[in-house]
């Protein structure tokens, strides 16, 4: 007697075999890591699935709320006041920088006027505090307090007092995620403060920093500040990132170039996020094909 | 009938909706941010191998997938990766459910730890792969701090199951 077309009571049936299941679920599973890793594809259904994980990732917060919290608590009188009393001195300081600012930015401007260029671009800050180191171990990136209701955007440049720390990379409704210039796939274009030499500064994890695509024989030597160029459109032009620590100009046609933050990096707890107004023009065409031709020329 | 495990207890068959809320308040646990303290056990994968052990007819390869996105998208890791590890934790552990049952829970543990230490190993290639830095050796801590939650643990899972709905002194369980 065949048992074919027979099909198991309903209390054996299983669906596919486990081997089967594994390689269906395997696979889903890498195509979605290539979409989302490679192509980005994904961004709609991660925030179609934070309705779900949000209120739960609210409540989970709330013990290191409750840490933080209880740390300002206890703090004592004295931190307090001394505090208070250094800043108070950093406050005349900085007043008494910021009128010299002013006065400098109204003759620039008026420079600038006179001379008929662009206006440098206007900027907006918002004040944030990092909140905690963003818990995926592989990447180097921090949670900040503020979010879409403040007005943080993707892209959005991310300083400390003494320089760039990085980029908001994803913004939630009341907290956003930064990605450290540290991080293996951030890069920001830079140029040298001494000679306007333009190039891509790239993490490479362990907290240092690499100048790529910068050819031998170009004019740069350790001690060099790089500041961002601008060029990207993103960032505004001028923030102080890092300083060239050592360069190799043996081995191929580019600089080996280490370079070192300036700012508290992986350290800093208050941040101010600084965004252009409105995004310039496009950029003046002969800039790129300058760049071009120093990589094709190796 | 032929035991189909060492206990010589018989408990009562697990409520799904105690399953779904035990594997929901192990997500919590996951998303609650501790920064990069090294040895935080990953408790979502903890409490989905005791129930794969436990009940493998029920929670498996596609609890594990769902679970693993719902990670994923809480700890803005690369979409897939838990829910990667998860797959194949689930596909091992249900595989070996029969036999583990057979041991007692300190050396179930000793028998999920490798599996585990896999699907930590699966993530670290997969996000290396895809060009992010080693995260240290210390990552590997996690699947040993849930060695030691093991144990407690499963006991956790099991004590709704220990209790039968109504008493009844002349029935054995």
């Amino acid at each position: 007697m065949s048992l074919v077309g027979h099909k198991p009571p309903p209390i054996f049936r299983r669906g596919p075999a486990p081997l089967v299941r594994l390689m269906l679920f395997v696979s889903v599973c890498l195509a979605m890591l290539v979409s989302d890793l490679r192509f980005r594809y994904l961004e709609v259904f991660r925030h179609a699935m934070s309705v779900v994980t949000y209120p739960l990732q609210m409540a989970a917060a709330t013990p290191a709320d409750v840490v933080r919290n209880a740390s300002v608590y206890f703090a004592t009188l004295v931190e307090v006041q001394r505090d208070n009393a250094e800043l108070r001195r950093q406050q005349l300081g900085s007043g008494e920088r910021l009128l010299r600012y002013e006065l400098l930015q109204q003759e620039n401007a008026h420079l600038r006027k006179l001379l008929e260029m662009a206006q440098r671009v206007q900027t907006r800050s918002i004040a944030a505090d990092i909140l905690y180191n963003a818990p995926d171990p592989f990447a180097r990136k921090v949670i900040l307090d503020r979010g879409a209701q403040q007005g943080i955007e993707p892209g959005l440049a991310v300083v400390d007092a003494g320089g760039v720390i990085g980029q908001v990379t994803r913004v939630f409704p009341v907290q956003s995620e930064v990605t450290l210039l540290t991080d293996r796939n951030q890069a920001i274009p830079v140029q040298v403060e001494r000679n306007g030499l333009r190039g891509v500064l790239f993490g490479v994890g362990q907290g240092r920093l690499e100048m790529r695509f910068v050819i031998g024989s170009a004019d740069i030597q350790p001690g060099d500040r790089l500041v961002t160029s601008g060029l990207d459109g993103v960032f505004v032009p001028g923030l102080p990132v890092a300083t060239v620590v050592s360069v190799d100009r043996e081995g191929d046609a580019f600089a080996g170039i280490v370079c070192e933050p300036l700012a508290g990096v992986e350290r800093s707890m208050q941040v101010l996020v600084i965004g252009r107004v409105d995004l310039p023009p496009a950029p003046p065409a002969p800039a790129p094909p300058v760049e071009k031709k120093k990589g094709k020329g190796r | 009938m032929q035991p189909s495990n060492r206990s010589s207890r018989i408990l009562l068959p697990a409520k799904g909706w105690f399953i779904y809320l035990s594997l929901f308040v192990a997500l919590g646990l996951e998303y609650i941010p501790t920064g990069r303290t090294p040895g935080v056990p990953d408790w979502v994968a903890l409490v989905l191998a005791v129930w794969c052990i436990r009940e493998p007819l029920r929670i498996g390869m596609g609890t594990g997938f769902v679970f693993g996105l719902l990670v994923d998208v809480g700890l803005g890791a690369a979409l897939g990766q838990h829910a990667l590890a998860y797959v194949v934790l689930a596909y091992l552990v249900n595989g070996l459910a029969r036999r583990l049952m057979w041991f007692p829970p300190l050396q179930q543990a000793l028998h999920v730890l490798p599996m585990l230490l896999a699907s930590q190993v699966l993530m670290v290639v997969v996000r290396m792969i895809a060009g992010a830095e080693f995260p240290g050796w210390s990552y590997f801590l996690s699947s040993f701090t849930s060695l030691l939650l093991w144990v407690p643990l499963t006991y956790l899972l099991l004590l709704p199951q220990f209790q039968p709905v109504e008493r009844d002194d002349n029935r054995p369980i």
